[in-house]
């Protein structure tokens, strides 16, 4: 496994005028989260767990306090800088699936890719392959609104990975899904984790969910890291009957 | 992103709001419409100017006179030898000038007053002797009732509207212009009329080389009228205007008195008050009249003339493009306003597409790409639109032209530059508009915008 440092906040914070009101979103967090981990914000809402994700994702800046991930400054990027980087370091999954409505699921998979100038042809076919590690090869010419809540979300999560981000970033990633779809959609989170030693870190506000996949609980009330327990999920044992479709090749 | 996905995407996105892209897209046509419609017209017109003032011989015609005629009334204060001394405009100077590079011919002016009798009536008018090479130069044969001379010694007349006028005895009311060229034609043509004239031969007693012997034989000569024309071909003349017109080359053959040529005995060398002579191009007038000068002759042209007219339509262009540009700054106000909607409407695609890696700069390439669409588009249909408003404008005047016995004319031209011209234009106005629209795009915050529901 690999050991080194992918999350580092120092004293991050995030506050925005409401009125006359300051608010006080993230508040001097400070927490290292190591390559290979699988981690989960817990909190009730408007805890900061999701305006902390942001950060991460570089979709925000900090009021102060720095975010490093993987070694570079977030704070010093350049807005084309950052965009670079949530082209290629992250991948995000959204609660509410956040694929565009008038793409195809093929073309929703491939969009990250026009962004990074891959070429036509090779796009088409790593999009393919991406959508049938999920498990959805037979709607690739679907509309999202054509499809299931679990089926979306594992579009958006295909789309997540089809530039092979190192971090993946999930925002209550079953929070629109019943809680057999979303089993599926945290098992296969889980065997990216675990099979691609890639970084999770996710937001959720349901105890559960965290304690069955997350090796490593971080708590948030009011902005402020409360609790940082954690998780020995391995001595859990997995239900037989979930099954995990695998990936189809080794995602390079 | 490249420039393909760009353009692939931008037409996707257009396709999704059609309706409202479609009535952008139309606001930009009737704009470039209405700027191509005027411009073709402003061309057009300027076409038909330059066309008929090239035919009537005003820019491409050099006058070359001799000093030593001291009839001569355009003769100006030149510099070079004093009229006495002064080379005389003869059948060798003739040949030298026809020479001179540019010059496309050079021909005598014969001109004479003299009486011609129609149904037994006597008019006295002005007659001019005409080139053969006018039937195809000159705009007055354009639009003629009949034919031309069937040859250059013909012995045969083309009168002047006027002419025909008084021979029929139609006097047309002041300040009106009424009567049909066509009307009048038909008791002409064909018809004869005897032109009476004194001829000059050389007296039989005098020696060779005495020119101031010579007799007077009083003549008549009959000519068939075969045609007829609305136009005066003649208009460089000013006042001196002729009515009848023969062939230039039976003119000359008859020796006749009355004529301006100085000596039109059956000698070897006449000697001619004027010649005419026309230049390749109206660039070329000044070297030609400069080197007719160098001759020792005095030269005339209208050569500003041309500048004149050009600046005029320069301005009246002017004029009709600010006039065509108004509907597609409005036009351009659609757009800025279809891609404000826009940016609301797709405000969360927007936020999805920076969050999984678009930069400000794809945001902006793209809305601007939508914008160009439909400027490209705008453009391409307006400039369809725009050519067929000209020529239905070009029709209904001829329409007009016809019922008002006025030969047919192309008023509407729209050239290749006018065609590429005015789509760039459409699409360099469309990117202006989308400019602010792409940049707001661009700066939109993407945690913001992914809240939005």
């Amino acid at each position: 496994m690999h050991t080194s440092l992918a999350v580092r906040t120092e004293n991050v914070s995030r506050h925005y005028q409401m009125g006359a009101a300051l608010v006080r979103a993230v508040d001097g967090i400070s927490i290292s989260i190591q390559a290979g981990e699988f981690v989960a914000l817990l909190g009730a809402s408007g805890s900061g767990k999701s305006s902390l994700l942001n950060l991460v994702a570089g979709l925000d800046s900090p009021t102060s306090g720095t975010v490093a991930v993987h070694g570079s400054n977030l704070a010093a990027l350049s807005r084309e800088e950052l965009a670079k980087y949530r082209l290629h370091t992250v991948g995000m999954v959204f609660q509410s699936f956040n694929l565009i409505p008038s793409m195809s699921l093929l073309e929703n998979v491939e969009l990250p890719m026009r962004f990074a100038e891959v070429d036509r042809r090779e796009r088409s076919a790593l999009a393919r392959q991406s959508l049938e590690r999920v498990g959805l090869s037979g709607r690739l010419s679907h509309r999202p609104m054509e499809l299931s809540g679990g089926e979306q979300q594992r579009a958006s999560l295909a789309r997540a990975l089809i530039n092979r981000p190192k971090l993946l970033l999930a925002d209550e990633p079953t929070g629109n899904l019943d809680s057999r779809t979303g089993t599926e959609i945290m098992d296969l989170i889980r065997s990216f984790n675990q099979s691609l030693g890639m970084t999770v870190v996710m937001v959720t506000h349901e105890q559960t969910l965290a304690e069955k996949y997350a090796g490593r609980m971080l708590h948030l009330a009011d902005g402020k890291l409360v609790d940082d327990t954690a998780n020995n999920y391995d001595s859990k044992v997995l239900p037989e009957s979930k099954q995990v479709p695998r990936p189809a090749g080794e995602i390079r | 992103m490249k420039l393909y996905d760009v353009a692939d995407l931008a037409v996707r996105n257009l396709r999704e709001s059609i309706f409202r892209n479609s009535l952008t897209t139309i606001g930009i046509s009737v704009g470039v419409a209405s700027l191509v419609a005027m411009l073709s017209l402003g061309i057009g017109l300027q076409q038909l100017a330059s066309r008929r003032l090239q035919k009537s011989g005003l820019f491409d015609t050099v006058v070359a006179t001799s000093r030593r005629d001291l009839r001569n009334f355009r003769e100006q204060r030149e510099e070079g030898p004093p009229p006495s001394d002064s080379p005389s405009l003869d059948e060798p100077a003739l040949i030298k000038i026809a020479e001179i590079p540019g010059v496309v011919e050079a021909y005598p002016d014969i001109r004479f007053v003299t009486d011609v009798r129609f149904d037994d009536k006597p008019h006295l008018t002005m007659v001019a002797g005409i080139p053969f090479s006018a039937r195809n130069n000159n705009d007055a044969f354009d639009g003629m009732q009949g034919s031309f001379f069937s040859s250059d010694a013909a012995a045969e007349v083309i009168l002047q509207k006027s002419f025909a006028e008084e021979l029929l005895g139609i006097t047309p009311k002041p300040g009106t212009d009424t009567t049909n060229i066509a009307e009048l034609a038909k008791p002409l043509l064909g018809k004869q009329v005897t032109m009476r004239y004194a001829e000059r031969t050389s007296s039989p007693s005098a020696g060779a080389g005495d020119s101031a012997a010579y007799s007077v034989v009083s003549r008549e000569r009959v000519l068939k009228i075969v045609g007829l024309t609305d136009l005066d071909p003649d208009s460089l003349r000013g006042t001196a205007r002729a009515r009848v017109f023969m062939p230039l080359k039976l003119a000359l053959d008859l020796h006749i008195m009355q004529s301006n040529l100085r000596d039109t005995s059956a000698s070897d060398s006449p000697s001619y008050t004027s010649l005419s002579v026309r230049v390749q191009n109206p660039n070329q007038v000044p070297a030609v009249e400069d080197a007719i000068k160098k001759m020792g002759f005095s030269a005339f042209s209208i050569v500003d003339a041309a500048r004149s007219m050009r600046q005029f339509f320069a301005v009246l262009d002017g004029f009709l493009a600010i006039f065509g540009s108004l509907a597609l700054a409005v036009a351009s106000i659609g757009i800025v306003n279809t891609l404000v909607m826009a940016i609301l409407e797709r405000r969360r695609e927007i936020g999805i597409m920076k969050a999984i890696g678009a930069s400000d700069a794809d945001v902006r390439g793209l809305f601007f790409a939508e914008a160009g669409a439909m400027g490209l588009v705008g453009g391409a249909v307006g400039v369809t639109l725009g050519w067929v408003i000209g020529r239905l404008i070009n029709f209904g005047t001829n329409i007009y032209l016809e019922r008002q016995h006025f030969p047919a004319a192309q008023i509407w031209s729209v050239p290749l530059w006018l065609v590429l011209g005015a789509i760039g234009f459409s699409v360099m106005v469309s990117l202006l508009s989308g400019l602010y629209p792409a940049s707001r795009a661009a700066r939109l915050d993407p945690v913001q915008a992914l809240r939005y529901e």
